[in-house]
């Protein structure tokens, strides 16, 4: 047992929970999603106290500077003073300037923020609604070249903010947006790198922002693109990306289906394991990853098995909002060997 | 002593150069390979770099007791004698890749074997 103090009431936290889990428990009415570390949507600040290391992994130095953390990722050793995050610091205003849809079940908004965001295209911010709704979106739009923020949502079942956002909500209207947040990049300085990179679903989103951005900084070495979905209508953007890759002598392209009945003419498979076949030895290669977790992470350990280093693999998890009230089975990580 | 061995190894680029040897082969291997969850694996990484450093007679703050607690909950998933065995064998495999002259990797071998009882919570 332990104890923490939020926003002037004091909780007893369980050893194995964290600072969310207790709050949760306790019923407070407090802003999360992935339980993971990764959305951020959770995010407090410390007043009193230390802070274990992992529940400030990945946010911004500015974040940091305040004691921001991930109350989902925290397990203090000792008491801690917190209180819920600063509006302002965190979340800024933006509005809806068009919407396009790019198949049945897929839509491009673009938005316009209040404030210019600096980011790099394929990370991604949190979307909130006027409710209090919160829910994360990767960036397509290239910082250098697009006057808007680009997203593509996918109607997901029971999902409350991708169905009102294709359904009710138009141009015009207003949303809070944090961010940007997110290690998946183009990390210029390196331009005849081979570059490899496999989406699922939406997470071709940040991928075409990254590449992209990686042909317009002048990147020379090979762009494989691997786009995977269960059915032909989530191989939207196909003929864009053909154009593209016919205008782009080093950018490849392709895109398989891995659901029952894949009509001729569409390669079969699931797009990283087409990948991986096709490139077996990764040294040197710059890696992303983005969309089903467990592609994700399965993938990345392939990547590494294959010879690509650590730090050249970029990932971009589609973790979905956790409404488990049980504590999330933590795979636990050995120390050392 | 130890300083020495590790000098002579070749110190922090060895491990480097090792690390990514050592971890490619312990996650290939299917018979240790769910001891390490694949959720984190830069975090993995560095550890594994830790454990090559301490082994190799380099800069650590390992003690017994960190040993013994960091193991506990991997022995109550079944972690024994065979487990110990095969990572100790990546070790050996991965120094031997290395170059490495094999009567220090008879001193490395021996450190890594003194983890023995503390790993496996004897």
């Amino acid at each position: 047992m332990g104890k923490f103090i939020f926003d002037g009431t004091e909780f007893e936290r369980f050893n194995s929970e964290t600072v969310l889990d207790t709050l949760l428990r306790n019923r407070q009415n407090v802003p999360f999603s992935c339980k993971n570390g990764v959305c951020q949507t959770c995010m407090m600040r410390a007043l009193e106290g230390d802070i274990p290391v992992e529940a400030q992994k990945g946010l911004k130095n500015t974040l940091l500077a305040q004691n921001y953390f991930l109350p989902c990722c925290c397990k203090p050793d000792g008491e801690l003073v917190i209180e819920s995050a600063q509006d302002a610091e965190i979340y800024g205003r933006c509005v809806i300037i068009s919407k396009t849809l790019l198949s049945s079940e897929i839509c491009r908004i673009e938005l316009k923020p209040a404030n210019d965001l600096y980011y790099h295209a394929g990370q991604f911010i949190n979307l909130r609604r006027r409710d209090g709704l919160v829910r994360s979106y990767s960036l397509a739009s290239v910082p250098k070249v697009d006057d808007f923020l680009e997203l593509h949502v996918k109607r997901m079942e029971n999902g409350q903010m991708s169905s009102w956002l294709l359904n009710e909500a138009g141009i015009g209207t207003e949303l809070d947006i944090q961010g940007p947040n997110g290690g998946c990049f183009y990390v210029p300085g390196n331009a005849t790198q081979p570059l490899l990179l496999i989406g699922t679903g939406t997470g071709l989103a940040p991928l075409l922002g990254i590449i992209r951005d990686a042909l317009m900084s002048g990147h020379r070495g090979d762009i494989y693109l691997y786009h995977g979905a269960r059915k032909p209508d989530g191989l939207y953007l196909q003929n864009h990306l053909q154009i593209m890759s016919e205008r782009h002598h080093n950018f490849h392209y392709t895109a398989s289906l891995s659901g029952r009945d894949v009509p001729t003419g569409h390669i079969e498979g699931r797009a990283d394991d087409i990948a991986l076949a096709r490139h077996t030895r990764l040294n040197g290669f710059g890696v992303y990853l983005c969309g089903d977790p467990l592609m994700v992470n399965s993938s990345k350990r392939l990547a590494y098995l294959a010879g690509a280093a650590m730090d050249d693999i970029h990932t971009d998890p589609y973790e979905m909002k956790d409404l488990r009230t049980v504590n999330r089975d933590v795979v636990s990580n050995a120390n050392c060997a | 002593m130890t300083d020495i061995l590790f000098e002579k190894i070749g110190g922090e680029a060895a491990m480097d150069a090792a690390v990514d040897l050592f971890y490619r082969k312990v996650l290939s291997d299917d018979s240790i390979n769910h001891f390490f969850g694949d959720t984190d694996m830069g975090a993995q990484r560095a550890k594994q770099k830790a454990f090559l450093t301490m082994a190799c007679g380099g800069p650590n703050n390992y003690s017994g007791k960190d040993m013994r607690v960091a193991h506990a909950p991997l022995v109550k998933k079944g972690l024994g004698e065979e487990h110990f065995n095969a990572v100790a064998g990546h070790l050996n495999a991965t120094l031997q890749e290395l170059g490495v002259a094999p009567d220090l990797i008879d001193q490395v071998m021996a450190i890594a074997a003194s983890t023995h009882d503390d790993v496996l919570n004897l």
